[in-house]
C-alpha cells in the first residue's frame, strides 16, 4: 500500500510573526521557515507504517514556491521515498490545495493519504474534509492513533467530548493531531540520502487545476493586546465586581 | 530555567560566507555537503541539543552520576534515552570515515555539533566526545585489525570511549607515570596501576567502553621515552566482534567535582587488565597527542559554548529584568522600571561575551576546517599550511577560548545579579561547568608555555612567520574604507604581538624564564589577535553579503558593530599584554619561596 503524505512549508512555529505595517498581510521577509508540525506528525505516522510492514512506499507532495523543495527534503530525511513538489508563487487556498490532491490520488492510487489536520499559518483546517469529499472516501480526522487492518483503518479522534473511534474502509484519507506520534530527528544518513531521493517537478496547470483564489482577504491586524487585570481583597469583593459586570 | 537556541544562522553564516566550505569540494566527505544539505544537517543538530540535550543540563547537574558496590555506574535520568538518540542520528561517527561505518562528513562539522552538544548539556556531550577523540587516535595509530574491531561500534555510539593519563603522582609531567603493563604470552598485556579524574570511565549508556591507557612496558626506560599505549576495554571482545568476558579494569569510586556532575570522572582500577599495544612500544605518548591535540580543540569549543550559553541566558534576562531607569529617559514608561539592557554597564558585559562569542566561533571553525584541510588534502603544501596553523593555534584556542569562555559564564551571572548566585536559575552552573575547560586537557598555563617553548620555535618559527604574513597580506588587501575600522586597529595589534615575539626571541634563549613568564600575557596576546583577525574576516564577508543580499541588512549591521565594538574596546588589550611581557621577570621570580 502506497501512502501520501501532503506537505506545506509554513513560518516556523518558533517564530512570532508580526502584521505588515499596511495590514496587507505577515511580515514573512527573513523569517525561519519549515514544516507545518502537524504534517510532519503525518509523515512520522507514515514512516512508521512502513516500517511495520503495512505501506510499501511513501510519497511526500507539497504545494509551493521553490523553497518548498526544502520542506520535501526534510521529510524524505526522516524516511519518506520520493516527493512531488507543485510549483507556484501564488496563495493557494485549501480548496485548490484538494483539488490539485486528488488529481494526484488519481494518478499515484494511495491506499491512504495522511496529512496535518491543520496549518499553523492559516489554520484552516479544511484540506483533508475537502478532499475526502472530493475523492468520495471516508476520512478520519484529529487523529491520535491510527491501525491499519485488512482492508480499513481504525482512526481514533480527539473530540470535544474525549476520543472516538471511527473504522474506515481504505481508501481513506487520516489527518493528524498533535498526540499521534513524537517525529524522530533526520539522521545523518538519512539527510545525505534525501538529496539523491527524486522530486517530480510539477506545476498547477499540469493537473488543470485553477488556483485563482476565492477568498479575499479584506485586512490582517494584531489581536487586541490584553488589559491588565485587577487584583480584588476578598471573595465578597470578587462577588461584588461580577455582579457589576453583569456577569452573575 | 535556562534557556538554549543554536546559533544556526550564525554557523552557517560561518561556513558558508566567511570559509567558503563549497570551495573545498575536493576534501573527502565535503562534496556530500552542500548548502542545503549543510543547512539541513546544522539545523538537525541544533534541534536534537535544543529538544532532548538542553532539558536535561539542570537535572543531570543537580542528580550527578552514581556508583554501585560492584564498580557500576550509573548516569542521571534520561541521558540513556538521548544518548540513544543521539547516536541514532549517527553524530558519534559523523567524521570517522565510511569503511569504519562512520558518515565521512567533514570533521569541521563535528565541531559544530560539539559547540551545540556542550552548549545544551556539557556533561552529556564529554560521552560522545571522548569516542571521538579516542576513535581519531585509534585510527591513526591503531593496527588494521585493532580498527577493524574497534572502530565500527565505537563509531555508531555503541561502544564509547575514553583517555587515561592521570595517575595520583602523574598530572602534567607524564614522565611520573608507573602503571605497568607485563607481555603476555598470547602478545597481550597485563595492565596493573591505578588512573584518575577519568571521564566517562564508567556508565550505563554503551554496551563496552574502550580505554586508550598509558602504561610503562616491564623494562622500559624512564621519562617520557618509556610510555606505551593500550586498548583495554571494559569487556574483552572476541574476533568476531562480539563481547567476551568482563576485563579486570573497574571503577573504583566517582570524584565529587565542582561542575559537570553529569558527568562520570573516575578512578580505574586496572588489575592485570587484557591490554593491546597500539602503535610501537615506548612511543605512546605520541600516539595520545593525536586524541589530546583533537581534545584541546574540543575543549575550546566547550569554553564558547559555556559563554554563548551564558549570553543567551543573560540577554534574555536583561530584557526582562526590570531595575532602574535609562540615564536617556525612561524606556519603558508604563512600567515600575526599565530592563536592565538599557544601562551602559549591562550592555558591556552582554557585547563582551557576543563579540568574543562570534569571533571564537569563526576562529574555532576556521582551525577545525585546517584540521580537515591537514587529513584530507591531496595537495602537500596545502596540507603543510594547514598543519602548522592548527599546531600553532591549538594551545591558542584551548587557552584563550576558555578563560574568556569562563569570563563570560561569570559575567552572565553578574547581569543576574543575586538570581544568578541561587541554583535554580541555573546561571551558576554554566560558571561552575565552565570553570574545567581552563584545567583539564592540559591547564591553561601548560597551553602557553606549548605555545612559547614549542609551538613558536617549531621549524625556525616557520608556522608564526607564515601566520604573520598572512593577516598582514589581509590588512594589505583590505584598504577600503568600510574596511578601515576592522583593519587599522588589526594593524596596530598584530604590531604588538610582533614585538613580543621579537622580544621573545631576543630574551627567552638567554634566559628560559623571560620565556616562560611571559608566556601566558603572550597566549593571550596571541589570542586577542586571532580573534581580531577572525572579526576583520566576518566583517569583510558581511559587507560583502550586505551588498548582494540587502534584504539581511538588519542582522549583518548587527555583525559590524559587534565587530567593531570588538576592535574597540576587545583588542586594545594587546598593547596591556605586550607591556606586560617586555617587563620581564625581575619582579615575578625574584623574592625567595619563603616569602609566600
Amino acid at each position: 500500500m502506497k501512502v501520501l503524505v501532503p506537505v506545506k512549508r509554513v513560518v516556523d512555529y518558533n517564530v512570532k510573526i508580526r502584521v505588515k505595517p499596511d495590514g496587507s498581510g505577515v511580515d514573512v521577509a527573513n523569517v525561519k521557515f519549515s514544516m507545518n508540525p502537524f504534517d510532519e506528525i503525518a509523515v512520522e505516522e507514515a514512516i512508521r507504517l512502513k516500517e511495520a510492514g503495512k505501506a510499501t512506499e511513501v510519497v511526500l507532495v507539497t504545494i509551493g514556491p521553490a523553497k518548498a523543495d526544502e520542506t520535501l527534503r526534510s521529510g524524505m530525511a526522516i524516511g519518506a521515498d520520493r516527493g512531488i513538489h507543485v510549483k507556484t508563487d501564488e496563495l493557494v487556498e485549501p480548496l485548490a490545495v484538494a483539488k490539485i490532491l486528488a488529481k494526484i490520488v488519481a494518478e499515484e492510487a494511495p491506499g491512504l493519504v495522511i496529512l496535518g489536520k491543520q496549518a499553523i499559518d492559516d489554520d484552516s483546517n479544511q484540506t483533508g474534509q475537502m478532499l475526502a469529499a472530493l475523492l468520495g472516501w471516508g476520512q478520519g480526522t484529529f487523529a491520535s492513533k491510527v491501525e491499519i487492518t485488512e482492508g480499513s483503518v481504525d482512526v481514533t479522534r480527539e473530540v470535544d467530548g474525549g476520543l472516538q473511534t471511527v473504522t474506515l474502509k481504505l481508501p481513506a484519507v487520516v489527518t493528524t493531531d498533535l498526540r499521534l506520534n513524537e517525529p524522530r530527528y533526520a539522521s545523518l544518513p538519512n539527510i545525505i540520502k534525501a538529496k539523491k531521493k527524486e522530486v517530480a517537478a510539477k506545476t498547477p496547470a499540469d493537473y488543470g487545476v485553477d488556483i485563482t483564489p476565492r477568498l479575499e482577504v479584506l485586512k490582517t491586524a494584531e489581536p487586541p493586546a490584553r488589559k491588565a487585570g485587577i487584583k480584588v481583597g476578598s471573595v465578597p469583593e470578587l462577588l461584588e465586581k461580577l455582579k457589576t459586570a453583569g456577569v452573575l | 530555567m535556562p534557556i538554549y537556541k543554536a546559533p544556526v544562522d550564525d554557523t552557517l553564516f560561518l561556513l558558508n560566507d566567511v570559509l567558503h566550505l563549497e570551495r573545498y569540494g575536493n576534501l573527502a566527505g565535503f562534496s556530500d555537503v552542500p548548502p542545503d544539505v549543510l543547512a539541513q544537517i546544522i539545523g538537525e543538530a541544533g534541534k536534537i541539543c535544543e529538544e532532548r540535550l538542553q532539558p536535561l543540563n539542570r537535572s543531570g547537574d543537580a542528580e550527578g552520576c552514581g556508583l554501585d558496590s560492584s564498580g557500576e555506574v550509573t548516569t542521571p535520568a534520561g541521558f540513556k534515552e538521548a544518548y540513544r538518540e543521539f547516536v541514532a542520528g549517527g553524530w558519534v561517527g559523523l567524521a570517522v570515515p565510511p569503511e569504519y561505518d562512520g558518515q565521512g562528513l567533514p570533521y569541521t562539522l563535528a565541531v559544530v555539533m560539539n559547540e551545540f552538544a556542550s552548549a545544551a548539556n556539557m556533561s552529556f556531550a564529554m560521552y560522545p566526545g571522548l569516542t571521538q577523540g579516542a576513535l581519531a587516535a585509534l585510527l591513526r595509530h591503531g593496527s588494521e585489525e585493532q580498527k577493524r574491531l574497534f572502530a565500527p561500534p565505537m563509531a555508531a555510539g555503541r561502544w564509547t570511549g575514553t583517555m587515561n593519563l592521570t595517575e595520583p603522582q602523574c598530572g602534567t609531567d607524564l614522565g611520573l607515570l608507573t602503571t605497568k603493563a607485563s607481555p603476555r604470552a598470547d602478545g597481550s598485556y597485563a595492565v596493573t596501576g591505578q588512573k584518575i579524574f577519568i571521564s566517562a570511565g564508567e556508565h550505563d549508556l554503551s554496551e563496552n567502553i574502550i580505554h586508550l591507557v598509558l602504561a610503562r612496558i616491564e623494562g622500559a626506560p624512564a621519562g617520557v621515552k618509556g610510555i606505551s599505549l593500550f586498548i583495554v576495554p571494559k569487556y574483552e571482545v572476541n574476533p568476531d566482534g562480539t563481547l567476551g568476558a568482563r576485563n579486570a579494569v573497574r571503577c573504583g569510586a566517582l570524584e565529587h567535582k565542582m561542575g559537570i556532575h553529569g558527568n562520570a570522572t573516575c578512578v580505574m582500577n586496572y588489575d592485570g587488565a587484557r591490554g593491546f599495544l597500539v602503535g610501537e612500544p615506548n612511543r605512546g605518548l605520541n600516539a595520545m597527542f593525536v586524541m589530546m591535540n583533537e581534545a584541546r580543540l574540543g575543549v575550546a569549543v566547550q569554553g564558547l559554548a559555556q559563554s554563548e550559553v551564558a549570553y543567551q541566558n543573560a540577554a534574555s534576562y536583561a530584557k526582562e529584568r526590570l531595575q532602574g531607569r535609562a540615564l536617556t529617559g525612561a524606556k519603558n514608561a508604563g512600567g515600575g522600571a526599565d530592563p536592565i539592557i538599557v544601562h551602559p554597564d549591562i550592555r558591556r558585559g552582554l557585547m563582551e561575551m557576543k563579540a568574543f562569542n562570534e569571533a571564537a566561533r569563526g576562529l574555532a571553525l576556521a582551525t577545525a576546517l585546517d584540521s580537515d584541510i591537514a587529513h584530507r588534502s591531496e595537495d602537500a603544501e596545502a596540507r603543510q599550511a594547514a598543519e602548522d596553523r592548527l599546531g600553532l593555534l591549538t594551545p591558542v584556542l584551548k587557552g584563550v577560548l576558555t578563560d574568556l569562555g569562563f569570563e563570560s559564564a561569570v559575567k552572565a551571572q553578574q547581569i543576574w545579579g543575586g538570581h544568578g548566585y541561587i541554583d535554580e536559575n541555573g546561571v551558576g552552573q554554566f560558571v561552575r561547568d565552565a570553570r574545567i575547560t581552563m584545567i583539564y586537557e592540559g591547564a591553561n598555563g601548560i597551553q602557553a608555555l606549548d605555545l612559547v617553548g614549542r609551538k613558536l620555535p617549531k621549524d625556525n618559527g616557520r608556522a608564526a612567520m607564515a601566520y604573520f604574513a598572512e593577516v598582514s597580506e589581509f590588512i594589505a588587501h583590505e584598504s577600503s574604507d568600510e574596511m578601515k575600522p576592522f583593519v587599522e586597529p588589526l594593524k596596530a595589534a598584530l604590531g604588538d604581538l610582533q614585538k613580543a615575539t621579537i622580544w621573545l626571541m631576543q630574551n627567552a634563549l638567554a634566559k628560559p624564564d623571560n620565556g616562560a613568564g611571559a608566556s601566558y600575557d603572550y597566549m593571550h596576546l596571541f589570542g586577542r589577535v586571532a580573534l581580531g583577525y577572525t572579526w576583520a574576516r566576518i566583517a569583510r564577508a558581511a559587507l560583502a553579503k550586505k551588498k548582494e543580499a540587502p534584504g539581511d541588512g538588519a542582522w549583518l549591521d548587527t555583525k559590524l558593530t559587534t565587530g567593531q565594538f570588538y576592535m574597540e574596546k576587545m583588542l586594545p588589550e594587546t598593547g596591556f599584554r605586550l607591556a606586560r611581557i617586555t617587563a620581564g621577570v625581575d619582579t615575578l621570580m625574584s623574592l625567595p619561596a619563603e616569602m609566600f
